[in-house]
């Protein structure tokens, strides 16, 4: 098969595609879902602390047969608000 | 005797259930087990004709079922291996025929008989693949390392463990080592990986299996055969031997995960 540049080999894409569907289709979460969740989790943690939303990393991962959703939210520090 | 009864199953179609049904029934039965294949694909009979059997039909599971003949007269022995028979499905009824309890009942009346009962399951997640689960002790999955077969296969997975009953294990069919070299084909790494579960054997793509559905010999008797040779080495494993994989590149560690099976069988 035709090898470009630079292009990912196909077997990795095949790989990655799959991840996602799979993990999908197991927590039958939609990609829309996921994002809804996302922003109403931001929103309930915004009303106890600051954090920054550009920051914030929110993903489902699979390890073997069980996923978890792992999510990274870093916290603006209090010192600064106050501060500010 | 109190047979392990083995669903082969794999969500989509086309993948090689029939075939590995064929293979692993000629490999067990060679190797002195007493085996007998059900086809449990009512309406889209095949496994006969793969194991070249579809002369001497008289009788098909529904006639077992509604009571027309008795189970040994639906039983068809295999044209060279004395202990392997096969119970063909119906052709000319639909898998609403068959019920799950009934298909628990007829293994639960083989199971004093023989070494290992086969069931070759339609595809789909239907009633068809309900009535073929249903007496398994345990369900082999197949699949090819190709996105739609292995998103097929995660379905049936999620929904055995929605049982938690039986024990799974995994087949890769059709591997093509040239393409797994140049990272054009899943790996059999990669399909562990996206399913997690265990696995129980790889068969490479090889054109001899189409060679041997043609004549209706399984290509589980061809000794130089590389399938043949795959699914001889999964029927060992079934009956709890540890039999190596074999070299298709791209698999370190590979070794490590194959299911080990000692003690697979039941006593
Ligand atoms: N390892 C293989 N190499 C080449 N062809 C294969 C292999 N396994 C299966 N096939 C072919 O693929 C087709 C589908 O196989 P089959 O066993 O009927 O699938 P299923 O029962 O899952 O629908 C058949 O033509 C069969 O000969
Ligand atoms: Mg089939």
């Amino acid at each position: 098969m035709m090898k470009w540049f630079g292009r990912k080999p196909s077997a990795e894409s095949a790989k990655e595609r799959l991840q996602l569907v799979l993990i999908h289709d197991r927590t039958a979460l939609t990609p829309a879902e996921m994002t809804a969740l996302k922003d109403e989790l931001l929103a309930v943690i915004s009303r106890h602390v600051e954090i920054d939303p550009d920051a914030v990393q929110i993903q489902l991962e699979h390890d073997g047969r069980t996923q978890r959703l792992l999510a990274d939210i870093p916290l603006r520090s209090v010192s600064r608000r106050r501060a500010g | 005797m109190t047979a392990h009864v083995i669903t082969i199953s794999s969500g989509k179609g086309g993948v090689g259930k029939t075939t590995t049904v064929a293979n692993l029934a000629v490999a067990l039965a060679a190797d002195g087990a007493k085996v007998v294949c059900i086809d449990g694909d009512i309406g889209l009979r095949n496994l006969d004709v793969v194991m070249g059997l579809e002369n001497r039909i008289v009788y098909d599971i529904v006639d077992v079922i509604e009571g027309r003949c008795k189970l040994r007269q639906a039983m068809i022995r295999d044209k060279h291996l004395t202990e392997l028979y096969l119970i063909p499905a119906a052709q000319t009824r639909d898998k609403n025929a068959v019920s799950p309890s009934d298909m628990t009942r007829l293994c639960n009346e083989l199971r004093p008989e023989v070494d290992f009962i086969l069931i070759d399951s339609p595809a789909g997640i239907e009633r068809g693949f309900r009535n073929a689960i249903a007496p398994a002790d345990r369900v082999l999955v197949v699949t090819n390392p190709e996105v739609s077969a292995v998103r097929d296969a995660d379905r049936v997975v999620g929904i055995l463990e929605a049982e938690e009953k039986r024990q799974t294990g995994l087949i890769i069919n059709r591997l093509n080592p040239v393409l797994v070299k140049q990272h054009d084909m899943l790996s059999a790494n990669d399909v562990l990986d996206l399913l997690g579960i265990q696995l129980v054997g790889i068969v490479p793509e090889d054109e001899g299996v189409i060679v041997s559905s043609n004549r209706g010999a399984p290509v589980a008797q061809d000794p130089k055969s590389r399938a043949g040779q795959a699914f001889r080495n999964i029927a060992k494993r079934i009956r709890g031997e540890d039999i190596p994989l074999m070299e298709f590149g791209r698999q370190d560690g590979l070794w490590d995960r194959i299911q080990k099976m000692a003690g697979g069988r039941k006593a």
